[in-house]
């Protein structure tokens, strides 16, 4: 092989077809009410954790859900479970569980 | 896929493309990378169809690779090629033909620049008077070079004439089509067909006998794009622009790609052999490459011209599969001949794309 | 009471406005270019929000028409010339009509979505519009694709010749989003596992039920609702079809391959209104439909004296505000023609 000083990147384009959706399956299934979001960021707004340090939680499960994981087990952490998201939420996602249902989805799957 | 669906689009994207008295500019880039590519062009024009083709030794660059890459600002851009209208105006023509897309591409924008912005326009040619006493007359027809080729294309296939069919099966080749980003995707009134189907290139292959692979990629950039090469660091965006192409036409199983712009064929024909060397993928049939043609090229072909006079050995991608597809005679002890019949040296072998061996 | 008012134009605006305008007494002559009344709605199988059947809609409103309507289908109005005292009405099969009282009920047409030449309809045969798509549910055939196959995966397209001012429309057609909602509700009712991807720009539920439509087809209907345009469409070598966007929520780009895509094809001004537009020399909006004489005010009459505008030939509208548009019509003609009156 030869040493070009380049090579070939990654292609940066969210790959429905070929991303792993066992996380978001599972999420869907133990709780379907995270279909409900309309992307209105009321919970990214209300998000105490959001406020301090680098956490969408709007766009986190939005990600979940086209099967973009990677990194989110350290992105889940951060969440202090305090549910304001949850209680500004329009559509009644019900986020707290979302959070931990996520939690239980990285367990199962590794 | 039908096939009515885009004659309807093609129906809307007529351009009227002059027939005669040709101002003919070359590309900075084309004799390098594709040298009879050009050549060509003016032997087909003057000896075939009998046409006028006018040359001017003193005209320069358009500056289109440094205005794309951020060197060279606009006003100067627009003085340069001012100064190629006073020598077409000077030599007496009208009708401006270019063998460059990124040219093309220029060319018109300052047309369109200069009807919207006549002030734009005086000042330039103040500008160009000031610094060389010239003035000039803007063409009556601006065309690209593969515009006249696509105009031509029944006479150069007239009967008698090499068919893009398979000699063994009888059935037609199957040909990827490259249209160069500038060609039609800023103005596609400009070219021939539009910008999301364009068909100065399928109609050539169609008229030709061959058929036209439609892969979903077709839009993508070749991964010329300025920027992306110029800089060793960035060209990691260039070839994977590449690869993405091939990786998307390589179920299609094309018999070659063709092309009309300069870096196109540059960048599809080279970076098979830099991803085979990074990579050890190789595209197209027994690990050859899938080959690589400029309009001109492959026009040639079909006239029947000798293979190394159209510059093909200078391809990465040999070309002589595809040559013996179609049952083009050529001379495998003549490849790397010169003109005057001295070797001119060969390449080294790759460690993965294959070198053609004549049986 | 008064006689001869012509009403251009059978679809459910002159309809309505010919059933309004009987039930007050007053004879009514309805001039329809196809060979039944009914317009658009009779190529809709279930109507948004509320899924009842087009038919009944229809079928109301012709029993309402009354005895003092006539409809003259299969006739196309060629051209209309105003007259001393009225309106001459010729027609392309030579039959003329003079009239002092015009309702002018033309309607619209559907976009032209091979306009849309990245989207490849008309190309790629795995890509519908809505109308082919509730065709098949007229008709009671199954949704396939081309090849016949049962789809796995179906993309609807919003915003299809709306908002868009790359193909000259910069307006919004109102009706798609709701549209695209009811679609991908019947699809999964039909195909239950069949998966529905929504790409929208943003969901103008406006009306009464529209939003609660919406929120079902996310609750009951697991329908993926991914917000971004719907950059172009490429055909694989199996006739499916890659959709490339950007999901803008997550902000990457992102693309998905479906088996069958549904683009949902936006109003855009009638031909026939541009023919009597040129003749009689009304007001076009920028958007191409016609103008009435005040927006706010006047919004079923025109500048011109006895010609009045009912329905979607002055936009894009639902069937429930049509209907009622036609209906306002017919008080605008009976006032008109009252003061004629008196004025004689």
């Amino acid at each position: 092989m030869i040493h070009f000083g380049y090579g070939v990147m990654a292609d940066a384009t969210t790959d429905y077809d070929r991303n792993d959706r066992r996380i978001a399956e599972y999420l869907l299934e133990h709780e379907p009410s995270v279909n409900l979001c309309i992307g209105c960021g009321s919970c990214t707004a209300a998000c105490s954790t959001g406020r301090m340090v680098e956490f969408n939680i709007r766009r986190l499960h939005t990600l979940i859900r086209r099967g973009e994981t990677l990194k989110l087990k350290k992105e889940i952490m951060k969440c202090m479970f305090c549910g304001k998201c949850q209680l500004v939420c329009p559509r009644g996602v019900n986020l707290r569980n979302v959070i931990l249902t996520i939690n239980r989805a990285l367990e199962q799957t590794g | 896929m039908n096939i009515g669906g885009k004659r309807h689009i093609w129906k809307d994207y007529q351009k009227e493309i002059a027939g005669d008295r040709f101002f003919y500019v070359r590309s900075c880039v084309r004799q390098n990378f594709f040298p009879g590519s050009e050549k060509t062009f003016l032997r087909i024009m003057k000896e075939e169809l009998g046409k006028d083709v006018f040359e001017n030794a003193a005209h320069t660059t358009c500056s289109g690779i440094g205005y794309h890459s951020d060197v060279v600002p606009f006003e100067t851009t627009m003085t340069m090629v001012a100064r190629q209208f006073a020598l077409m105006t000077e030599a007496g023509y009208e009708n401006f033909t270019t063998s460059c897309i990124t040219s093309f591409g220029l060319y018109n924008e300052i047309l369109e620049t200069w009807h919207h912005f006549p002030d734009v326009e005086a000042r330039i040619r103040e500008h160009l008077h000031r610094a060389t006493g010239r003035t000039f007359n803007k063409p009556a027809n601006v065309s690209h070079a593969s515009d006249v080729i696509f105009k031509f294309r029944k006479e150069i296939g007239a009967p008698g004439n090499f068919r893009l069919v398979s000699k063994k099966t009888g059935k037609p080749l199957q040909v990827v089509e490259h249209i160069g980003c500038h060609y039609a995707k800023m103005f596609p009134s400009k070219g021939v067909g539009g910008a999301e189907y364009p068909y100065v290139l399928t109609g050539m292959i169609e008229e030709w006998g061959g058929e036209v692979i439609d892969y979903p990629e077709r839009r993508h950039c070749c991964g010329f794009g300025f920027r992306q090469y110029l800089v060793q660091a960035n060209r990691g965006y260039s070839i994977s622009c590449t690869k993405k192409k091939f990786d998307s036409m390589a179920p299609y199983k094309p018999d070659f790609i063709l092309t009309n712009c300069p870096g196109c064929p540059m960048f599809l024909d080279r970076w098979q052999y830099a991803l085979s060397e990074m990579k050890g993928t190789t595209y197209g049939e027994n690990g050859l490459g899938i080959p690589v043609l400029t309009y001109e090229e492959l026009a040639g072909m079909i006239l029947g011209y000798d293979p190394w006079d159209l510059g093909l050995q200078v391809h990465q991608v040999p070309v002589e599969p595809l040559l013996d597809k179609i049952g083009i005679p050529y001379d495998p002890g003549r490849k790397f001949l010169t003109m005057d019949g001295k070797p001119m040296g060969q390449p080294l072998a790759p460690s993965h794309l294959k070198f053609y061996k004549h049986v | 009471m008064y006689k001869n008012i012509i009403i251009v134009g059978g679809g459910i605006a002159g309809m309505a406005a010919a059933a309004a305008l009987s039930e007050i007494g007053m004879e009514v002559t309805v001039l329809e270019r196809e060979k039944l009344p009914g317009g658009h709605v009779r190529s809709w199988d279930r109507l948004f929000p509320t899924l009842r059947a087009a038919k009944e809609v229809l079928d109301f409103l012709n029993k309402s028409l009354g005895l003092l309507t006539e409809i003259i289908c299969d006739i196309e109005v060629g051209s209309i010339v105003p007259t001393p005292g009225g309106y001459t009405i010729h027609c392309t099969n030579g039959d003329i009509f003079t009239t002092g009282c015009l309702v002018l009920a033309t309607g619209y047409d559907l976009f032209d979505a091979r306009k849309k030449e990245e989207y490849g309809f008309g190309i790629y045969e795995n890509v519908i519009t809505s109308a082919d798509l509730e065709k098949i549910f007229r008709e009671g055939n199954q949704v396939t694709t081309c090849g016949g196959q049962v789809p796995r995966r179906v993309g609807i397209i919003h915003c299809v010749g709306s908002r868009d001012e790359k193909v000259g429309n910069i307006y919004c057609s109102k009706v798609c989003c709701v549209t695209g909602v009811k679609q991908a509700i019947e699809i999964r009712q039909m195909l239950p596992d069949c998966e529905i991807f929504s790409f929208y720009m943003d969901l103008r539920m406006y009306d009464r039920h529209f939003e609660e439509l919406y929120f079902e087809a996310q609750q009951k209907w697991n329908v993926n609702f991914i917000r971004g345009r719907l950059s172009e469409c490429a055909e694989n070598p199996d006739h499916s079809i890659i959709l490339k966007t950007e999901d803008t929520l997550t902000g990457h780009p992102l693309k998905l391959t479906v088996d069958l895509v549904v683009l949902l094809v936006g109003f855009v001004p009638g031909s026939s209104a541009r023919k009597i537009t040129g003749s009689l020399g009304l007001l076009q909006g920028t958007d191409g439909f016609l103008l009435p004489a005040d927006e706010h005010t006047a919004g079923n009459r025109t500048l011109l004296p006895g010609v009045f505008l009912a329905g979607a030939v002055k936009g894009p509208a639902c069937v429930v505000d049509t209907i009622a548009d036609g209906r306002a019509t017919a008080v605008e003609v009976y006032r008109y023609m009252k003061h004629s009156e008196v004025a004689k």
